[in-house]
């Protein structure tokens, strides 16, 4: 982590951007779409644009081969479109499978310039609609990243543990959409990522640098989809797990949502299946995506960011910060109704001062 | 425990770190000319028994040397000792012996 | 007035040639940007596959040199080739008038900061051949923390036959390299247990084959066929390698002390600046390409311009010395006919 990061460096547009959501966090980390726009909106008053009109990129459908790629670069045409007509440019996905086809779609077209045509002509037909490409494409985290510094400004409270003055110790994943397709296209490259890093730095946490660190998740799409592939999905899970545990690390942050939501519930699963658990207690590691972490630091309400859908109990990491929650809150919504609760697990639930 | 009708697949990588080496390192402590095989697969190429089965003995001994043992002793009784691959060895390694070494000191498994 | 040569670096290659000219009655001026003579040969403890102390050449050639009169300007740089080898430039602006230029100016090291799934520079335990070879002169291998290295994995083809790096030749001696350091450690640790990551040995040389066979059979370490393809630092500052043993095709995890990256030659950065003078061309690979492979080895398309040791290819001392040796007959040869 000493220098090679420094060589990766991108252009992330400072304002005005066209956001597109991600399929899977809608439905598993919704608090985290919107504490991105309240972040942007209110925190630093950037202006982020969405239309309600746009879909999903239909990455999972690609990597699963039930989507053909001239399917999806019309997809990817359609959704520039509606950025075009709205008068942006700078695309911000919300998901790193949609931001590795954005970008390899992009590529595609640089190279093959037919293709570009050809998804022109597509979009025409099916829709009428015209496109131009974004002068500037980044992840959200790519943005979050660059808005780092100012976060720091205004935080109210450090990624440190309030008992003992120590920085926290964060355990980041990138997701190989994000920077393992082109390099180039993520800050600090493949080897050395310093998207998330450069976060959990700025806000005075400590990263963990274990061996395991650029391993898959083990998603992987048609292997986890299909469910007796699942037993290879859940092992990459694993070894990245065994081998971050000595480090105790405080959190995981990942970056893509399909990471976040396996680094998360597979630790519930092996803790099911088999009795380990990678916490101290009896505990897992909690996951956070980085605009809950960016949210904690800046003060928002753990259960505000959506933190009660986690598998993984919250709480030891909320503990740890010094955040004030409220328990009997966690499962109302935002109408104050009860919204229902998950079955007891060991990993899911916390009491405080558990020995 | 649960079953969700799937199981955490085993990590299929030699893990040197975890292998127990002991009898790797007894075995080349006693036959040294074995780390000298450069897998030119002569003595698979030659060998009676590869032609008919999978059996591979240039792999076999390499596996025996990270410290792999499981199913190298079954696999070896496949050999027909007929001594081809001592021949053909551009190393020069007793091939024939080093497979009666191992039927006599890998344990059944 | 006699004729002068410049002899451009002064490693073996230059050194040699500058020798050998002076032998012919032609007067040769060295120049070396470093502070003394000796090129890369200056950082060596001891040479493949004699283990001849480095020294042992060194002093012998120096003194050669200093026996024979040749004219030696110490931390002083060339910049450019002129008038197709009859004069040069030298950094500080200044020019010196010449017969002929010998370009004995050589390779550079990788750097292996460029493949940095290896983590050079940036884990403290992972080393490169030559921080081993200083370790070998300052008493002993041994990790950051000071304790005697229990394993070490040594890693071939660190920036050779590597698209990714743009390195796509064979530097030849580094196989050659990674086995004599290899058996080094062994003979200064014999407990520690040593591995081998290759793609091809290559053992091109006099008693190479035999010394690869001896660290095999003698000194028991493991080649494993197959290239490192990620390193990472361990909690307790070791070094997590995976590889394939492609033998019996199966991935491989193992954690070391050590990890030695076996670096490549790299074009020396300062043939792009020979190629600008006429006569000068350079391979895809920005080694200096000669006029004939055969036939003209140590000479350049231009009549002045002639060429010794690796600045043309990678080559190990002996034919880097006697290249110094021919490029100086055809010097004196051409220019005998002038």
């Amino acid at each position: 982590m000493k220098i090679a990061w420094k060589e990766y460096q991108k252009d992330i547009a400072d304002d005005n951007y066209f956001y597109a959501r991600s399929c899977i966090r809608q439905n598993f980390f919704p608090g985290s779409e919107a504490a991105f726009l309240n972040i942007l909106r209110q925190d630093l008053g950037r202006d982020v644009y969405e239309d309600p009109r746009h879909t999903s990129c239909t990455g999972i459908g690609y990597h699963s081969d039930i989507v053909p790629l001239e399917t999806i670069m019309t997809v990817v045409a359609r959704q520039f479109s509606l950025m075009t007509e709205a008068g942006y440019e700078n695309f911000v996905p919300s998901c790193i499978t949609s931001f590795g086809i954005y970008s390899e779609a992009l590529e595609l077209w640089h190279d093959f310039p037919e293709l570009e045509e050809k998804a022109h002509e597509y979009l025409y037909k099916a829709t009428g609609r015209e496109f131009k490409k974004p002068k500037n494409l980044a992840h959200t985290s790519d943005v979050i990243y660059h808005h780092r510094e100012e976060i720091a400004a205004k935080a109210k409270r450090k990624l440190v543990n309030v008992e003992t003055g120590r920085p926290l110790r964060g355990v980041e994943h990138i997701g190989c959409h994000y920077a393992k397709i082109f390099p180039k296209a993520g800050v600090g490259g493949s080897e050395f990522p310093y998207v998330l890093a450069g976060m959990i730095e700025a806000w005075g946490g400590e990263v963990v640098d274990y061996p395991e660190r650029r391993h898959c998740c083990g998603f992987g799409f048609r292997n986890y989809l299909v469910m007796a592939n699942r037993g290879y999905s859940i092992a990459n899970s694993k070894q990245k797990f065994e081998s971050m545990a000595p480090y105790k690390p405080d959190f995981i942050v990942a970056n893509c949502p399909g990471c976040a939501m396996f680094l998360d519930k597979w630790q519930y699963a092996i803790s099911e299946m088999e009795g380990t658990f990678y916490g101290p207690d009896r505990q897992g590691i909690p996951v956070l995506t980085y605009e809950e972490l960016a949210g904690l630091v800046l003060g928002y309400d753990p259960w505000d960011l959506g933190m009660q859908m986690h598998q993984v109990a919250v709480e030891p990491l909320l503990d740890k910060l010094g955040v004030e929650y409220d328990p009997s809150a966690k499962y109302l919504g935002k109408d104050g109704k009860f919204i229902g609760k998950p079955e007891e697990c060991a990993i899911g639930s916390y009491t405080k001062n558990i020995l | 425990m649960v079953n969700w009708g799937y199981t955490i697949t085993r990590v299929r990588r030699v893990d040197i770190d975890s292998n127990d080496m002991s009898y790797s390192r007894k075995l080349l402590a006693e036959f040294p000319e074995l780390q000298s095989c450069i897998a030119c697969g002569s003595c698979t190429a030659t060998c009676t028994a590869g032609n008919l089965t999978k059996f591979n003995v240039r792999k076999l001994q390499t596996l025996v040397r990270r410290g792999e043992y499981e199913g190298v002793r079954k696999e070896l009784e496949k050999c027909m000792l007929c001594g081809k691959c001592r021949l053909v060895c551009p190393r020069g390694i007793n091939i024939r012996g080093l497979v009666q070494k191992l039927k006599k000191e890998l344990p059944v498994k | 007035m006699s004729k002068k040569v410049i002899i451009i670096g002064g490693g073996v290659a230059g050194m040699q040639a500058a020798v050998t000219l002076e032998e012919l009655g032609i007067r040769s001026v060295i120049i070396e940007k470093e502070d003394g003579l000796g090129g890369k040969l200056r950082r060596w403890d001891r040479l493949f596959p004699t283990m001849t102390p480095a020294e042992e050449v060194l002093d012998e050639l120096k003194d050669r040199v200093q026996r024979s009169g040749v004219e030696v300007m110490t931390s002083c740089e060339v910049s450019e080739i002129g008038c197709e080898g009859r004069m040069v430039t030298l950094k500080d602006g200044s020019s010196l008038e010449s017969d002929a230029v010998v370009v004995a100016s050589g390779f550079d090291l990788f750097p292996a900061e460029l493949k940095e799934e290896y983590g050079y520079k940036i884990y403290d335990n992972v080393f490169t051949t030559v921080d081993l070879e200083r370790m070998f002169r300052n008493g002993g291998v041994r990790t950051v923390d000071g304790r005697i290295p229990k394993t070490v994995a040594f890693l071939h083809c660190v920036g050779s036959r590597d698209e990714k790096v743009n390195q796509r030749h064979c530097s030849r001696v580094c196989c050659i390299t990674g086995v004599k350091q290899a058996i080094e450690i062994k003979q200064e640790h014999p407990d520690t247990e040593v591995y081998s990551f290759y793609m091809d040995m290559r053992m091109f040389g006099p008693g190479y084959e035999e010394l690869y066979r001896q660290a095999q059979q003698e000194f028991n370490i493991h080649f494993v066929r197959g290239r490192i393809s990620e390193a990472s630092q361990t909690i307790d500052h070791r070094i997590q390698i995976k590889a394939e043993d492609t033998l019996i095709g199966l991935p491989l995890k193992m954690t070391v002390d050590m990890l030695v990256l076996i670096v490549g030659m790299k074009a020396g950065e300062s043939n792009l600046r020979w190629s600008r003078c006429q006569g000068v061309d350079l391979y895809p690979s920005s080694f200096v390409k000669p006029k004939n492979l055969f036939l003209g080895g140590v000479e350049s398309d231009s009549k002045h311009i002639f060429y010794a040791g690796t600045v043309t290819a990678p080559k190990n001392i002996g034919e880097s010395i006697d290249e110094g040796i021919a490029a100086a007959h055809r010097v004196a040869q051409r220019l005998k006919e002038e």
